[in-house]
């Protein structure tokens, strides 16, 4: 056991010597991995922030019902009691007119626009929170909602949310496709990687086996290799991608203070940049085994 | 007499193309016996060894190596043959990528020794033939006596039962060859037992060990 854990530090520590000892291929190598990882990794980092940004703004439906110009009180009343009545209602609540134009007086560009206004074009609204997120309910209630006596408009909020869901599963089979061929795309480089390897320690192999080392000893370092070679792939993926982000945080924060909501990006936590190294160590390794199986039985003693 | 430790029986081996290396080959060694191999070249000397280490494997007939069937092994259990035997080759299959110290090390780090245990061990090889104050040296400076003495650290080190030479005082000068020679009597003394393919006959004067003659692939 003792023996077989030395085998392992041994390998991993002349992997690490020999990709040391050329440390611009392994560099290069590194980066053309790298990125390749950036393209999903990259694509990932914009849903996940998506996805964030879209849960943030609608956690749950709401269905703004706006009323009639004309409608009185007790108009008012009636309605706002139908919609209490309405089966998967959760609460109701009242935007005077009143209410809604100081409400737009104290938001950023548009105070300056709203004070210029003779009277108020704003009507009363109710802003109805439904019970459950359910597309199919939002949109049954905003019509019914809408024919309402002196209802001019209904409005469900959520129909972006929705249409935002849609497009973040689109762009999720898009990263899963890119993810794919990219992944696919690094066992070559990999398999590549190490057959030159196999060439260049030929002699190196024939004189272990002649002195009696086994397979998986004569296998083992390459794993290391392909593993190694993929992990500091991975590395260079996540360095890219929060440079990219960094870089793109800056623009952002100059929107973000024009239209007075964050829209900076998160940077990936520890656990997503761990994931990526395995992920990539994983496939380097795949790809070494590919061409150690391929390419060592050649190398016999004479 | 024991066992043998080496034994052919009616060993023949065929190379893919025809040419028939041994044909009908039949002896033993016994434990801690000194043999020479001889014979024009092209005779089979070499195919005789690499038939012993498992490099090649018999076409026909049965090759014991220590009780084991090498004709018919599995390459997996080749390894561990391969750890009992000292095998020095005519192209000694040096590594230049690191020093002699590493070179003699190779097969004790292949076999998971303990670093510091494995590094004494390297260290008395390397003493026994003289190359101890080389041993950081990188063997393509050695000379080519050297280089031969450099291989014959490496194939003792892991105390083999049998050592395996193939040619290992060609290309030597004579004062040279003599020195290697005498190291082969040394180790022999000690109870190993001893192969060498030669056609030094200075050598076979010398010792007058056991000879096998081989003329055509079969023995004379």
């Amino acid at each position: 056991m003792i023996g077989w854990l030395r085998h392992h530090w041994f390998s991993f520590a002349q992997t690490a010597r020999r990709l040391a000892a050329n440390p611009v291929a392994s560099l290069l190598n590194a980066l053309a991995i790298g990125v390749a990882l950036t393209l999903p990794l990259g694509g990932y980092v914009l849903l996940v922030n998506l996805q964030h940004f879209a849960g943030s703004a609608a956690t749950e439906a709401k269905i703004s019902v706006f009323l009639a110009q004309d409608a009185v009180r007790a108009e008012v009343a009636e309605v706002e009691a139908r919609l209490r009545a309405t089966p998967g209602v959760r609460s109701v609540g009242f935007v005077g007119r009143d209410a809604a134009l100081a409400g737009l007086k104290r938001t950023p560009g548009i105070a300056e626009v709203v004070a210029t206004l003779p009277e108020n074009p704003l009507p009363d609204a109710f802003v109805v929170t439904l019970a459950a997120r359910d597309p199919e309910l939002a949109r049954r209630l905003e019509q019914q909602f809408g024919k309402l006596p002196k209802v001019a408009h209904a409005q469900a909020d959520s129909a972006w949310v929705e249409r935002i869901n849609s497009l973040i599963g689109f762009g999720r089979t898009a990263v899963l496709l890119t993810a794919a061929l990219l992944a696919f795309a690094l066992v070559t480089v990999t398999f590549n990687t190490i057959r030159l390897q196999i060439l260049t320690q030929r002699t190196e192999i024939e004189v272990g086996k002649l002195v009696g080392a086994t397979d998986s000893y004569i296998r083992r370092p390459f794993f290391y290799l392909g593993a190694l070679q993929g992990a500091l792939g991975g590395l260079a993926a996540w360095g890219i991608v929060e440079l990219g982000i960094v870089l793109l945080n800056r623009d952002l924060a100059v929107l973000s203070g024009l239209y007075a909501v964050d829209m900076r990006l998160q940077l990936l936590d520890s656990v997503d940049g761990l994931a990526i190294l395995t992920f990539a160590a994983a496939l380097g390794w795949l790809g070494a085994y590919a061409s150690v199986s391929r390419h060592l039985y050649q190398i016999e003693p004479s | 007499m024991g066992a043998p430790i080496v034994s052919f029986s009616q060993v023949s081996k065929r190379y893919s193309g025809g040419y028939e290396a041994l044909k009908n080959v039949s002896f033993s060694v016994e434990p801690g016996e000194l043999l020479f191999i001889t014979g024009h070249s092209g005779a089979g000397k070499s195919t005789l060894l690499k038939l012993i280490a498992a490099i090649e494997r018999a076409t026909a007939g049965v090759v014991l190596v220590a009780g084991q069937n090498v004709s018919a092994m599995r390459g997996a259990a080749i390894p561990f043959l391969r750890r009992n035997l000292g095998l020095v080759f005519q192209d000694q299959k040096l590594l230049y990528d690191r020093s002699a110290f590493d070179n003699v090390m190779l097969p004790l780090i292949v076999t998971g020794h303990p670093w510091r245990d494995a590094a004494r061990r390297a260290r008395a090889a390397l003493d026994k033939v003289g190359l101890l104050e080389r041993e950081r040296s990188n063997p393509i400076t050695l000379s080519g006596g050297e280089q031969q003495r450099l291989c014959i650290a490496r194939a003792v080190v892991n105390r083999p039962n049998i050592l395996i030479a193939d040619e290992p005082t060609a290309s030597l000068d004579a004062e040279y060859a003599d020195a290697i020679v005498e190291m082969f009597r040394s180790f022999n003394q000690v109870g190993v037992t001893v192969l060498i393919a030669t056609h030094d006959d200075r050598a076979i004067r010398k010792l007058q060990p056991r000879v096998l003659t081989l003329h055509r692939g079969s023995l004379a």
